[in-house]
């Protein structure tokens, strides 16, 4: 299971990258969501897994009897994705807007000279 | 010391945002709103500052759980140092926008963003809580995202494409960092964490995560070699945006390497390096930007660049009177470039450009605020007695006990690009003549009192505090030499967290 | 496309699962589920019925805009989050009302809390799915 997260999270984080290094204003979104994701298996791999013990108590008990998995990692990915979520949100709509603007999904054509500048 | 009130200075901000948000649309309801609300930002963040700088740093657990299992925020000298210096430069650009920011940008909610941004900035520099501070550092950057993108204009995009994508970068790699640390020690309280990584022996490992940090704080502080997306953007948004964006958002960066690097990562001889040959590179790198740019805002962008160098040097050096020179200076740019956004903003509106090819005979013009504009920009050089002038002197004096003699020639270089900028900006605009075929048209002119009056009343209360930090010096050193004392020992800042209970060891 | 078997199932979808999302804030304490969960099940009933009968339909059911229901969500969980400190305790502490309630059971400042970020999903959600699909390029 760890060899085969570390995998994952291994090719998540070369495509993410492979991708942002690309000139389209798409593609570098993606590698950032990409990596993003990456980033998230990688804190819930360091978190330690444990399986088949979730951290509820029992019912009929008040303490834990038995060695559990750590909620905190869960809690602080849950977080991450819910930030990701909004920011890829906003960055889809950004593109989108830049794309009716400057007709192009380049990032080299994004340089507006300075003698435009206000 | 516990208290369970300093997290004001971010609810007060939650809730202007919200009555603004309830006020949508309603422009003047949420002009007044902002002023009101900065206003009482500002005397929550004076009575905090107050409160411990006499009684020494407070803490407050959320939800009331103990130490290292809650979110824990702590109010210690530099933490609410910053917060006042943001509640000061909040409520001047707060009174700038209600005058400065077109009526179109309000209606899609200028004011609301703005407040949930000084919230964001609050609660960072209060948090005593790694993965806390990530989520401010998220609340800052998306609002910051919708200010930099407010009106639409197509250099505006571009420059938030590029501010975009390097901003949620660097918070892959801080969160990197933070999954890397937690599976170090299993702790997220960045008090104890300072603890359990000094009983960690695996050294590589460790500076692994201390360069994914450093990586992700050095995009948001904009050190050299990950600079480039802060010249390419700041000069887009609205001069009240820039403003804040200038003072406030680069320095946060700055703020979480001390932070990270005093509790946690304490500098070894690799790390110094390492931010030494940073701070030297990104002074030469910002200042030799600046020696090309004509517009206004661009060469400030890039005089931001440099002036960051300052302060990272003196955190390489992480010696006492290097880290008072950092923090002092960090006091002082916070003031100035705040100001100086301000004062692009101002010129705009009198000349309807900034770029300083176009401009001209401003003194003449405008006598007594071309005088008080020539006060920060001397302050921003670092004329003696003025703001700028004291902490070099402690960097300098620093960098020659410890040898850093090409920190030294990058410290006079930066110094002396920055007069010869300035310099130049101050013949091109104030005392050349207008170029003859360039039409004056004074918007600043047709405006009524009250409105010129909101418009330079930032900027007289900027100049002010900056003077009030080079003319009565001997306050700031004290309280400075406090905060470096602080930042050296962090046994105090433990204590304050945890309490007693963890000096057994 | 406008297909009457989608248009006749969210008829009596649309009530299910909105219930089925107060069913997930309620039992959020202890249980899995929560405002963050709820909210985005009602919301996504919204969204199902925008598919079936177009978004203006939808706008019509909701009545208001959703991004009042922003500022409304924000205000009660920040609400929630300061009560305590009038009590002397820190921040975001639980109060909890000592009665309990039938059906619902106990209440405290932690149910305000999942109520208005179930508002503030369900604003947010519906603003930016509306903003979308309402732009014409």
């Amino acid at each position: 299971m760890e060899l085969l997260l570390v995998v994952v999270l291994g090719l998540l984080y070369a495509a993410g990258i492979f991708l942002i290094l690309r000139r389209s204003m798409v593609k570098l979104l993606l590698g950032i969501m990409l990596l993003g994701n990456g980033t998230n298996i990688l804190i819930f791999l360091l978190g330690t897994i444990t399986k088949g013990k979730p951290p509820v108590i029992g019912p009929d008990q008040n303490v834990f009897q038995d060695i559990y998995a750590d909620p905190i990692p869960q809690s602080l990915i849950l977080t991450a994705i819910v930030i990701s979520f909004a920011l890829t949100a906003f960055a889809i709509v950004l593109l989108k807007r830049v794309y009716a603007l400057v007709d192009s999904d380049d990032l080299d054509d994004l340089n507006t000279p300075e003698e435009e500048d206000l | 010391m516990i208290d369970n009130h300093i997290l004001a200075p971010v609810f007060i901000h939650l809730f202007t945002a919200i009555l603004q948000l309830i006020a949508w649309r309603k422009t003047v309801t949420q002009r007044f709103l902002s002023v009101g609300g900065a206003f009482i930002g500002l005397l929550i963040a004076i009575r905090l500052f107050a409160k411990v700088y006499t009684e020494g740093s407070l803490s407050m657990h959320a939800s009331n759980w103990e130490a290292p299992f809650s979110i824990v925020f702590v109010a210690d000298l530099l933490a609410v140092s910053m917060v006042l210096l943001t509640a000061i430069a909040g409520f001047a650009v707060s009174i700038f926008s209600s005058v400065g920011i077109a009526r179109q940008r309000m209606l899609y909610g200028y004011f609301p963003i703005f407040h949930f941004l000084l919230m964001g900035l609050n609660g960072a520099f209060l948090t005593g809580d790694i993965f806390n501070l990530y989520v401010w550092f998220e609340v800052i950057i998306i609002s910051s995202f919708v200010l930099m993108t407010l009106g639409g204009r197509k250099a505006q995009l571009e420059g938030a494409v590029k501010y975009m994508a390097m901003n949620i970068l660097a918070s892959t790699f801080f969160l990197t960092g933070i999954g890397i640390l937690y599976g170090i020690s299993g702790s997220l309280n960045m008090a104890d964490l300072s603890i359990r990584i000094r009983e960690f022996h695996n050294q590589p490992l460790l500076d692994v995560a201390a360069i994914f940090f450093l990586l992700g704080f050095g995009i948001k502080s904009a050190v050299f070699p990950l600079y480039y997306w802060l010249p390419s953007s700041y000069h887009t948004p609205p001069s009240a945006v820039a403003a804040t964006f200038g003072g406030l958002l680069t320095k946060v960066g700055v703020y979480a390497i001390l932070r990270v690097f005093s509790l946690m990562f304490v500098p070894d001889e690799f790390t110094k390096n390492l931010l030494m040959v940073m701070a030297v590179l990104t002074i030469l790198t910002g200042a030799f930007g600046a020696l090309i740019k004509t517009n206004i805002r661009r060469l400030f962008s890039y005089l931001i660049v440099c002036h960051i160098g300052f302060m990272i040097g003196g955190i390489a050096m992480f010696t006492k009177a290097a880290l008072m020179g950092a923090v002092f200076y960090l006091i002082h740019d916070i003031m100035v470039k705040t100001n100086m956004f301000l004062i692009a903003g101002y010129i705009r509106q009198v000349r309807g450009t900034m770029d300083m090819t176009k401009l001209g005979g401003l003194y003449k013009a405008y006598p007594l605020i071309s005088l008080l504009i020539a006060l920060v920009l001397f302050s921003l050089v670092g004329v003696p007695p003025l703001s700028g002038f004291w902490p070099k002197i402690y960097l300098f004096q620093e960098a020659f006990v410890g040898g850093q003699y090409f920190f030294i020639a990058a410290l006079i270089i930066g110094s002396l690009v920055t007069m010869y900028v300035i310099a130049k900006l101050w013949a091109d605009v104030f005392w050349k003549n207008t170029p003859e075929d360039q039409p004056v048209e004074d918007k600043f002119k047709e405006l009524p009192p009250f409105k010129k009056v909101l418009l330079l009343m930032p900027i007289v209360l900027l100049c002010s505090v900056t003077l009030y930090i080079g003319l009565q010096a001997e306050h700031v050193v004290l309280a400075v030499d406090r905060i470096s004392n602080e930042l050296l020992d962090t046994s105090s800042y433990v204590k304050t967290v945890l309490g007693d209970k963890v000096f057994k060891k | 496309m406008r297909s009457i078997i989608l248009q006749t199932a969210t008829r009596y979808l649309l009530p299910i699962l909105l219930l089925f999302s107060f069913f997930l804030l309620l039992r959020g304490h202890y249980s899995p589920g929560g405002g963050f969960v709820g909210g985005l099940v009602a919301s996504i009933a919204f969204v199902l019925h925008s598919f079936a009968n177009g978004t203006e339909a939808t706008m019509k059911i909701l009545g208001r805009k959703p991004l009042s229901l922003i500022p409304v969500g924000l205000g009660l969980a920040a609400l929630s989050m300061v009560m305590p400190t009038f009590f002397g305790l820190p921040p975001m502490t639980g109060l909890w009302f000592e009665e309990k309630i039938p059906v619902i059971g106990s209440i405290g400042s932690a149910l305000f809390f999942d109520l208005g970020v179930y508002l503030v999903v369900v604003g947010v959600v519906l603003t930016i799915l509306f903003t979308i699909s309402l732009t014409k390029d």
